[in-house]
C-alpha cells in the first residue's frame, strides 16, 4: 500500500510528466490562458490517460507479450489511445456541449499529447504491474492537471500584470513555465522510487 | 507466419475498438447543434439585419460557426456577455460599423424634433408618420409626441423646408443611464 501512494506522489510530484520530463508540453502553452477549459481540459486528459495506461497494459501482457508481438507495442498504443480519445470526446460531446467548444480542437489532440504515449510505454519499461500501471498512469494525469491549472491562473493574472512589451503574450508564460519548472526541481529526493 | 499473426492481431484490436466506437456513436448521439437555439434565445428577434445577417437565427448560425460575437446593435453589450458567457469567449466591444444605424453619437435612441419657427404647416410630415406621433393642422405649426415617435427617420425627407431633424432623446431622471464602464479604471499594483 505504501509503494503506491509513494509511486503515486512520486508520479504527481517529483516526477512531474510536464516540468521534469518535458512531456505534454503542447497543451500545457495551448490551453492554459483560461482556467475554466485548462480545468477541462485536466478532466478530459485524466481520463484519456488513466483509461489509455490500463487499456495498455492489457493488450501488452494478455495480446502482445504472449505472441511475443512487443514490437507492436507503440502502435497498438497509438491505436487504444486514439480510440479512448475518440471515446472521451462523445462523452463530452454529449454531456456538456459548452466544454466540448470550449476545448475545441485540443480534445481531439489529446491523442498526440506524448505525455499519454509516454505513461503507456514508461509503464512498459519500468516494469509496472496492473495497478501500478493505472496507478502511474493517474498520477501523470493529476500532475499534468496540477500544473495546466496553476499555470492557466498564473496566465490569467499575467494578462492584468504591467508585462514589458518584448515580454509580452507567448515569451512571458514560457519564463514563466521555466520558473514553474525550477521550483518543481525542489521536490526532488522527497520520494525515492 | 510471424507477419500474418501480427496483422491479425492488430485487425482485431481494431475491429474490436471499431465495435466499441460504433456502439458509443449510437449510445451517445447528439441531435442536431443545441447551441445555435441557445444563441437565437439570447438574441433580441428584432429581425433587423444590423448584423449583416437576414435575422436573428441566421446570425446565431453564423456564430456557433466562429462568426464575431459584436455584432448585434440591438442586444447591446448585455447580450454580448451573454453570449460570450454561453459560448466561453471573450467579451468584446460591440462593433462600431454596426452600430451607426440606430444609434450614432451616443448610445440613447433619437426622436424627431420640428423647429417650429421654420415650419410652414403643410402637413406632408403627418401623412408620412407611421404612427401618428406628428401633431398639427394645415397652415398650423406642427409638433412631435415625444413618447409615441420611434425614432423611424420617415418624416425628416418629405418635409419641404427642413426643419425636422432627429435629436437623441433629452435625459430624464427615467432614461439617465450611469455609463460606469466609460469611466477609465486603471489597476494599481
Amino acid at each position: 500500500m505504501t509503494d503506491y501512494a509513494l509511486l503515486l506522489i512520486g508520479t504527481v510530484l517529483v516526477n512531474n510528466f510536464v516540468l521534469v520530463q518535458f512531456l505534454g508540453l503542447c497543451p500545457f502553452m495551448g490551453v492554459s490562458s483560461r482556467t475554466e477549459t485548462a480545468i477541462g481540459m485536466s478532466f478530459a486528459t485524466t481520463f484519456v490517460m488513466t483509461l489509455a495506461s490500463l487499456l495498455s497494459y492489457l493488450v501488452t501482457t494478455y495480446l502482445l507479450a504472449p505472441l511475443n508481438l512487443e514490437y507492436l507495442t507503440t502502435m497498438s498504443f497509438i491505436l487504444v489511445i486514439a480510440v479512448v480519445v475518440q471515446f472521451t470526446e462523445m462523452v463530452v460531446h454529449k454531456t456538456s456541449n459548452s466544454l466540448y467548444r470550449l476545448l475545441g480542437i485540443f480534445l481531439p489532440l489529446i491523442t498526440t499529447n506524448c505525455a499519454v504515449l509516454g505513461v503507456a510505454l514508461l509503464n512498459l519499461r519500468l516494469q509496472h504491474n496492473f495497478f501500478e500501471s493505472i496507478i502511474y498512469g493517474f498520477g501523470a494525469a493529476v500532475g499534468f492537471s496540477l500544473v495546466l491549472i496553476m499555470f492557466s491562473a498564473m496566465r490569467e493574472k499575467l494578462t492584468n500584470a504591467d508585462v514589458p512589451t518584448p515580454f509580452k503574450g507567448a515569451a512571458i508564460a514560457m519564463i514563466t513555465a521555466g520558473l514553474m519548472s525550477l521550483a518543481f526541481m525542489g521536490f526532488s529526493g522527497l520520494v525515492k522510487i | 507466419m510471424n507477419i500474418l499473426i501480427a496483422i491479425l492481431v492488430l485487425g482485431v484490436i481494431a475491429a474490436l475498438f471499431g465495435a466499441l466506437l460504433g456502439y458509443a456513436s449510437v449510445r451517445f448521439h447528439v441531435e442536431g447543434d443545441p447551441i445555435v437555439e441557445q444563441l437565437d434565445a439570447l438574441l433580441p428577434q428584432t429581425q433587423c439585419g444590423q448584423c449583416g445577417y437576414p435575422g436573428c437565427k441566421p446570425y446565431a448560425e453564423a456564430v456557433a460557426n466562429g462568426e464575431a460575437i459584436n455584432k448585434c446593435a440591438p442586444g447591446g453589450e448585455d447580450t454580448i456577455k451573454k453570449i460570450a458567457d454561453l459560448l466561453g469567449v471573450d467579451v468584446q466591444p460591440i462593433d462600431e460599423n454596426h452600430e451607426q444605424d440606430d444609434t450614432s453619437q451616443s448610445n440613447r435612441p433619437k426622436v424627431a424634433f420640428i423647429i417650429e419657427e421654420d415650419c410652414i404647416g403643410c402637413t406632408k410630415c403627418i401623412q408620412a408618420c407611421p404612427v401618428d406621433a406628428i401633431l398639427g393642422a394645415a397652415k398650423q405649426m406642427h409638433t412631435i409626441l415625444i413618447d409615441e415617435c420611434t425614432g423611424c427617420d420617415l418624416c425628416v425627407a418629405p418635409c419641404p423646408v427642413d426643419c425636422i431633424e432627429m435629436r437623441p432623446t433629452p435625459d430624464t431622471i427615467q432614461n439617465w443611464q450611469w455609463d460606469l464602464n466609460k469611466i477609465a479604471v486603471k489597476q494599481v499594483d
